[in-house]
């Protein structure tokens, strides 16, 4: 009776904290698209900031999000991907893997406020002064940049993306390693040929889950890039030789609006924060959106790769 | 039973009865893991075109025995080997020694099928492209060559392109071994191959070691004495790393010289 009793209880607990949970999700994108959905407009998704961001759009915002985000995967995906193999197919367990493991692990623990220092210390102080000094001619990788913004997001994610990817790598059954092996393929050939391909659709998934996290972060860019405001889109007309014709592209050196910035400067910096609280409602929908695409695309992939292999 | 057994009890150990000569030979192989001798003081000969049995207890160093042939024992772990593995006379263990071709050489087929999660064609060309094989004609002639040769043809030209994961178990058997034979190697080396097959497809198993040894060096371990006397012409006796007997199969099954192998085929432990 009494053991009866306890497992009611139990299962009553546990029930309560799901919903729990599905409540404050439920209230917190509810309360945010009430505020937000009114707000958004095509002119709100592709205008400027104007009168002190009371009103306009956020599309500098937007852009910058999205530039940042992709420099951030060109860097931090090809690399993270790369040092997973080492750790997984290469290094083996020896001392040196061990250390190497215990330590990303740890980088992804660490608060992003130190990742933005680190940023800063190491991008720009560092490596952006020491290119103008041997560069000469004044300031010009020596200050706050998307291109550091982006590095030091690529710093952030890339422990996860590690993590995730040796995940992947390790959930290949070991047989198909070994009959790879016995039919005389070298490690990069079964790495190429066996691991890969059947590893691929963790390591996408985990990457874009990864992703999406650093695509929200604002410690990490409060001090390396991002900017309070910004007139102009971080854009330069490059002229193509001979031909007199000029395209557009970003400047990585340029700095750049980025929306969980931007809703933070809204909240705490504006002179009349009460004015933007809309724009702040609508900005905030927007990234939540962009997030929940990446997620959804994760989801999707994972979905399609898992019936691929099945069928493959 | 077949080939050029005699049926005469002979001598243990030194017993080397047939023609043919060592295509495989162990000579006072030592081998272990971290913590581990798996075999200690091995000497045995492998004679080429025959099928050679390895038959011994769980854990008495059979899969060592053979994966100490292909150097696959030693992926993923330390180990120390002593004496010499050789074939045709060249030592594995030399230093410099050609891995990807010694594997290429010296095929194998495991326990558990293990296809790779790809096409039924890509699975069998997967060898001849990882050495460099790569006109379409040249492919496909080998994968056809290879899956007629592991009596799968039949059953799959059909669906070259559907995945191997949607074989049986004896098909995808049929479908490593054909992957095995794409490489054209010399030496096949069966890990308990059978084990996790039905009947019939053990059968077939069986007829295609038959029609193999015509042209290749087979060593099957196996755990089913009935196996190893259907389909071998010599048999070793391993015990806790050590070899007891090798001999004629049919001598081993009939008049065994120790009395260890007596005890193991007649079921009284192992
Ligand atoms: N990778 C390994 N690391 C350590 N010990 C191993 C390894 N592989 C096998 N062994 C040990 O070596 C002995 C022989 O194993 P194995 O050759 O697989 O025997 P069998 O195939 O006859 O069952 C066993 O005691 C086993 O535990
Ligand atoms: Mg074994």
């Amino acid at each position: 009776m009494k053991r009866r009793f306890v497992e009611t209880i139990a299962l009553a607990l546990l029930r309560g904290t799901a919903f729990a949970v599905l409540l404050a999700t439920i209230l917190l994108i509810g309360s945010i698209v009430r505020g937000g959905a009114g707000v958004i407009t095509w002119e709100f998704l592709s205008a400027t900031p104007t009168e002190g961001m009371t009103h306009g759009g956020i599309f500098p915002a937007i852009f910058g999000t999205i530039c940042i985000t992709l420099l951030m995967i060109v860097m931090a995906l090809p690399l993270g991907v790369c040092a997973a193999i080492y750790m997984v197919e290469y290094a083996g367990s020896s001392g040196l893997a061990r250390v190497i493991r215990a330590s990303v692990n740890n980088l992804a623990g660490v608060p992003s406020i130190v990742f933005g220092l680190f940023g800063v210390g190491f991008f720009i102080l560092f490596i952006g002064r020491s290119i103008d000094r041997v560069r000469g001619g004044g300031l010009l990788f020596g200050q706050p940049a998307m291109l550091w913004a982006a590095a030091t997001l690529a710093v952030l994610v890339l422990p996860v993306i590690i993590v995730n990817t040796a995940e992947a790598l390790t959930a290949v059954p070991r047989s198909h390693r070994e009959a790879s092996f016995a039919l005389g393929a070298t490690r990069w050939q079964t790495v190429r040929r066996v691991v890969l391909p059947q590893a691929r659709a963790g390591i996408l998934t985990g990457s874009i889950l990864s992703v999406s996290r650093g695509a929200g972060e604002t410690a990490p860019i409060l001090f390396t890039g991002c900017a309070y405001f910004l007139p102009r889109l971080p854009i330069v007309h490059l002229g193509v030789p001979f031909t007199g014709l000029s395209v557009p592209m970003v400047n990585p050196l340029d700095q750049f609006m980025e929306l969980s910035y931007h809703i933070f400067i809204m909240a705490t910096q504006s002179t009349d924060a009460a004015a933007t609280r809309p724009i702040q409602y609508g900005t905030t929908l927007i990234l939540v959106a962009l997030t929940f695409i990446l997620n959804l695309a994760a989801i999707s992939l994972r979905v399609r790769y898992r019936r691929g292999l099945e069928s493959r | 039973m077949k080939s050029s057994a005699m049926v005469t009890p002979r001598p243990a150990r030194e017993a080397v009865s047939n023609a043919s000569p060592a295509k495989v030979a162990f000579g006072g192989v030592s081998f272990s893991y971290p913590g581990r001798q798996a075999l200690s003081g091995v000497t045995l000969d492998v004679p080429e075109r025959r099928v050679t049995a390895i038959i011994g207890p769980s854990g008495c160093g059979k899969s060592t025995l053979i994966k100490s042939i292909n150097r696959i024992a030693e992926i993923g772990t330390e180990v120390k080997v002593e004496g010499r593995v050789t074939i045709d006379g060249q030592d594995v263990y030399a230093p410099g020694v050609d891995l990807v071709d010694l594997r290429r050489r010296v095929g194998m087929l495991f326990q558990k099928a293990n296809p790779f999660p790809k096409s039924i064609f890509e699975n069998v060309a997967f060898g001849p492209r990882i050495h460099g094989a790569s006109r379409a004609g040249d492919l496909d002639q080998a994968v056809e060559r290879s899956l007629r040769q592991a009596a799968l043809w039949d059953e799959v030209k059909d669906r070259l392109g559907t995945s191997a994961m949607e074989l049986s178990g004896g098909q995808q058997q049929r479908l490593c071994l054909a992957r095995v034979l794409a490489v054209d190697p010399e030496v096949i080396l069966m890990d308990e191959p059978c084990s996790a097959l039905d009947p019939i497809s053990t059968a077939r198993i069986e007829e295609l070691i038959e029609e193999l040894r015509e042209r290749y060096t087979v060593v099957i371990v196996t755990h089913n004495m009935q196996q190893a006397a259907r389909v071998s012409d010599r048999t070793a006796f391993l015990l806790n790393g050590q070899l007891v007997e090798v001999d004629d199969t049919e001598t081993i099954f009939t008049t065994p010289a120790d009395r260890r192998t007596e005890d193991y085929i007649t079921g009284r432990f192992g």
